[in-house]
């Protein structure tokens, strides 16, 4: 029920913004259309924790996502070196490793900042392995049991 | 400035489109295809700056949405041989 | 006050056109297809990020601000789905990625 509510205020939100008038016509509009993509979304059951996961929503807000942007931004730095690099130097690998996350929602984020950071993407995503290729030989080599692992796990962990 | 960005966009479009020409694969011809949209979706927003009419804006989220949505219906397509498939199974792809 | 951030939005938006045609570069320069992608989300992450922060700095506190917010998010969230779909779909369909040899020397494409 949570979830539909949240759902449903974030569907208003998104109404908002894009019309960004306020009368009072298109305000109740926008009700209407929010509710009844809420019916559907219940009816669909994909309403629940894993469409909707905002019981990971603040702490993640605050201190995982500036740490991502932050590893962004080195690694981004690194790979544009590469590509410039007139011998390019580039050694790409196949890496599989094991991540430590229970849930499907944590394997997702997990999976997903992998490959959002430059350098790194996953090929292939289950429980009991994700599927790397990466760039450099060192990219692959610090994938297992790296922070990123570590912090997604306690994000996960976390009430 | 902003002339700045739009001439880099239209760059960065440019050698997207020579390597979507080169291909070899379907994948890298995606790819080129993905970040012409992303590229065009930028391209929209510093536009919408640069003309001072903020309604572009707007164009831009739908064409950012249009643009992930088009990719993977290509893809599953490539994937599956059907844009019907749900996905699910175990099944050898489509060859 | 508004010199400093009219600057700070210049640099982003000129650091984020320059990783924008590094990325196209790279699309080009990038040996195999595997390599391609991550050539391409150098675009997608520093390019459109430094960009919409540009704009977003010029923008100010208003609804065009909250867009541009909405925008990034769609990318930050959507274009990393992208690729993973691209990738897994290749190697589904048999695309062999190009390795590089075990010893260590830098290859060369």
């Amino acid at each position: 029920m949570i979830h539909s509510v949240s759902m449903l205020v974030v569907l208003y939100l998104f109404w908002l913004l894009l019309s960004g008038n306020f009368g009072a016509f298109l305000l109740s509009a926008g009700a209407g259309c929010a509710a009844a993509v809420v019916l559907i979304a219940r009816r669909m059951d994909v309403a629940d924790h894993e469409g909707h996961p905002i019981h990971l929503g603040l702490r993640a807000l605050l201190s995982y996502w500036p740490w991502l942007v932050k590893e962004i931004v080195k690694s981004g730095w690194d790979v544009s070196r590469r590509i410039l690099d007139p011998r390019l130097p580039v050694s790409p690998t196949l890496a599989s490793f094991k991540p430590s996350q229970k849930t499907d929602v944590g394997l997702v984020i997990h999976a997903n900042s992998i490959t959002l950071t430059p350098g790194t993407l996953s090929v292939q995503v289950a429980q009991d392995g994700i599927l790397v290729h990466a760039l450099t030989r060192e990219g692959a080599a610090a994938l297992a049991g790296s922070e990123m692992d570590r912090r997604v796990s306690r994000l996960e962990d976390s009430p | 400035m902003f002339a700045v960005a739009t001439v880099a966009l239209i760059v960065a479009v440019g050698l997207a489109l020579v390597r979507s020409a080169l291909g070899p694969s379907v994948f890298d011809r995606l790819l080129a295809a993905n970040k012409i949209g992303t590229c065009a979706m930028l391209l929209l927003a510093v536009m919408s700056f640069r003309n001072g009419r903020p309604e572009f804006l707007d164009l831009a989220l739908v064409y950012g949405m249009l643009n992930i949505i088009g990719t993977i219906a290509i893809l599953k397509y490539f994937r599956h041989g059907d844009l019907g498939d749900p996905g699910d199974g175990d099944r050898e792809p489509a060859q | 006050m508004t010199m400093l951030i009219d600057a700070a939005s210049w640099a982003c938006l000129v650091a984020g056109s320059f990783f924008c045609v590094v990325g196209g570069i790279g699309l080009l320069r990038m040996p195999d297809f595997y390599t391609r992608i991550h050539a391409a989300s150098v675009t997608e992450t520093l390019g459109a990020g430094l960009l919409l922060l540009g704009l977003l700095l010029q923008a100010g506190p208003t609804l065009i601000a909250a867009k541009l917010v909405a925008l990034g998010l769609l990318v930050f969230f959507a274009s990393p789905t992208a690729a993973h779909a691209l990738a897994s779909a290749a190697m589904t369909r048999g695309l062999a990625p190009l390795l590089a040899p075990r010893e260590d020397t830098p290859s060369k494409p």
